[in-house]
């Protein structure tokens, strides 16, 4: 960086500050990399209950890597965990039932709300002297160049760094202003999320019940309260959102079933229209991409989050070596590593989950009973179903060290 | 920096050969992509081995601070800017003068200060706590003249490294025919077989130099993930340190 003149300046500029870019920035402060932090929204709107009402599925491995990034200690205390799984067919007596015991005495993973990671990391980020946030800004303009990365903000201020992260989303305004290609397919549904509070605890149990319009999730919170996600066929989704609460409650206690006893409403409901979509590169000179704005899921198995996460234990990693070798962290070599390590893995699972829900969010009769007949199937095969345990809890494939829940 | 006539321990033919293939130097896809690759595991020995034998902590920021740095025939400066970062006060030295050119340049855009002349070491005059030289000695005339006056520019209980090719029937097949025949990594010629030194030998002129070597250790390079290793074994590519008396 030709002694660039820039009001601050940085070893990483990352641009958004939420669930992936945040940890990527904690991570990396905390290791000897100095990261500057640009969000659109100012901390107090992040924070808000009606900015973001999803929950994550964290599983053991990305867990870790919150642990890694100083984040979970504050996380822990909002965080549910998932000691049984059940799936279900429809109304089909045939299911699958993962126990946590069968792999030892680690649950399976948690589920946190987005406003509790969001919470941790307004308080973390503060305290790491190597980050500096910038909220609420907008990058005006970015340059990249051989010397290095020039971003100027809405207000003028000016940001030097080796290497630019984009973190910012599905519709990433970086990944696209580098020219950056998109695959994307739209699936026709929609996931409405809400949180309802139940008489009956939930017993730690995550639900997925597959159903003809697309999966129907209840996923244990704290206390007597579960996240539901409520995947609709689109066309029918406005309808739905419309009603009052009460005939909103009635329809959606139809598909819940009546094992937790009495339903409540806690709090609005969101709708997010789902899609899948993977970046034709991962990186660019002086570019990674991260999260959303590198690979979008459906959120059928829960992934979304977990591959956000391991895209930060990778590159962190690779940073973080890079940085104690004194090479430039935008050198090509480097990049190249992150893209390598991430891009089969993403596409793995994002095969996976496409085969999931085209699979399950059907009701042609031989499909339902094949499938039915093979969850019942894997249910009877003690190695082939901890193996897929093993890959939802993100504990396969050759681990980033956060992930194993070793020091960088 | 004046200009140099004929630098006494590099042969003309060889400096000429690598300027022309300097302007690449930089470009980690271009020609040079191989020596880019190279980079990592050559800076972890450095940084492993400087940080045990100076008691410094890899995880601290620039670690390396207040030590010096000599880079014999340092190139386009691929190893002096790790270094620099690191904390050390670097001088880069190189027989070609386009190369010491292309170096400036790039350690101005990267904001770095480094030190480059245009010189051979026994040209320059002071000492360093590190003076290393890395796949230099396959290209000298006389290895002994030219370890003896690296050695001098280490200060009395500094710390050498040195890297090279060694002569074995596995580095003629690797290094000459894959590399400038098969790959095409480097332009034919870029390397005589014969001038390599096997571990023994480099040791032994290091000895006649005043410098005791501590350690050997291999590199190889992976096919299959596309880089290059830390390898025990010294058959083809090896780092060596040593201490001076």
């Amino acid at each position: 960086m030709a002694m660039m003149d820039t009001d601050l300046q940085c070893d990483v500029l990352i641009v958004g500050g939420g669930l992936v870019g945040g940890p990527l920035a904690c991570a990396l402060a905390a290791h000897g990399v100095s990261v500057a932090v640009v969000d659109r929204e100012a901390p107090e709107t992040a924070l808000a209950p009606a900015f973001d009402g999803r929950a994550s599925a964290v599983a053991l491995g990305p867990q870790r890597v919150l642990a890694g990034c100083g984040l979970w200690p504050a996380i822990a205390p909002l965080a549910a965990p998932i000691r049984e799984i059940r799936v279900s067919d429809g109304a089909s007596p045939l299911f699958l039932h993962y126990d946590h015991r069968v792999l030892g005495s680690d649950p399976f993973g948690w589920i946190v709300e987005n406003r509790a990671i969001r919470q941790a990391l307004s308080r973390r980020l503060p305290a790491l002297p190597l980050a500096r946030v910038l909220a609420p800004a907008s990058i005006q303009a970015l340059r990249r160049e051989a010397g290095g990365v020039v971003a100027t903000l809405n207000d003028g201020r000016s940001i030097g760094a080796a290497l630019v992260v984009a973190a910012d989303g599905r519709g990433s305004p970086v990944r696209a202003g580098a020219g950056i290609g998109l695959t994307k397919w739209e699936y026709g549904q929609t996931a409405i999320v809400c949180t309802v509070a139940h008489e009956k605890p939930h017993g730690d149990v995550a639900q997925e019940h597959f159903l003809p319009s697309g999966p129907f999730a209840i996923l244990p919170l704290p206390g007597n309260r579960s996240s539901v996600v409520w995947t609709e066929k689109s066309a029918l989704v406005p309808g739905i959102m419309a009603q009052d609460d009460a005939a909103f409650l009635a329809e959606m206690h139809e598909r819940f079933g009546d094992f937790l006893g009495g339903l409540t409403l806690e709090g609005p409901r969101f709708a997010y229209p789902l899609s899948l979509q993977f970046a034709k590169a991962y990186t660019a000179p002086r570019l990674a991409l991260v999260g959303d704005a590198a690979h979008g899921m459906h959120p059928v198995a829960g992934q979304g989050m977990n591959m956000g996460l391991r895209d930060v234990a990778a590159l962190a990693e690779v940073l973080v070596q890079a940085k104690r070798l004194g090479l430039d962290l935008g050198n090509a070599a480097v990049l190249e590593r992150y893209a390598r390590w991430r891009r089969f893995d993403n596409l793995l699972m994002l095969g996976l989950t496409d085969a999931m829900v085209r699979l399950f969010s059907n009701d042609i009769a031989p499909v339902r009973l094949a499938r039915d007949l093979g969850l019942a199937a894997v249910n009877r095969m003690p190695g082939l179903k901890k193996t897929f345990m093993r890959h939802a809890m993100g504990l396969v494939g050759e681990l980033p060290r956060l992930m194993r829940g070793e020091a960088l | 920096m004046s200009a140099l006539s004929q630098p006494t321990t590099a042969s003309a033919e060889e400096v000429a050969r690598f300027q022309a293939i300097a302007d690449a130097w930089w470009d980690a896809e271009g020609k040079f992509k191989p020596l880019h690759q190279l980079n990592p595991p050559r800076l972890e020995f450095l940084r492993d081995i400087a940080a045990a034998h100076f008691g410094r902590d890899i995880a601290a920021p620039a670690p390396f601070a207040g030590l010096s740095l000599l880079d014999v025939g340092c190139g386009g400066g691929l190893l002096c800017e790790p270094l620099a970062r690191l904390g050390f006060a670097v001088t880069g030295i190189d027989a070609g003068e386009k190369n010491v050119a292309v170096a400036r340049l790039h350690a101005e855009q990267s904001g770095l200060a480094i030190d480059y002349r245009n010189a051979t070491p026994e040209q320059l005059e002071g000492q360093f706590d590190v003076v290393m030289s890395m796949e230099v000695v396959e290209h000298v005339p006389d290895v002994d003249v030219f370890l003896a006056a690296a050695a001098a520019r280490l200060k009395p209980g500094g710390l050498f490294f040195g890297a090279t090719l060694n002569r074995t029937a596995k580095s003629y097949a690797l290094a000459i025919i894959g590399a400038e025949y098969v790959l095409r990594w480097l332009p034919r010629g870029t390397h005589d077989w014969k001038k390599f030194l096997k571990p023994s030998e480099f040791a032994a002129a290091l000895r006649r130099a005043g410098v005791t070597v501590a350690g050997f250790e291999g590199i190889r390079f992976d096919l299959v993930h596309d880089c290059w290793r830390r390898t025990d074994s010294l058959d083809v590519n090896y780092l060596l340190h040593g201490r001076k008396d």
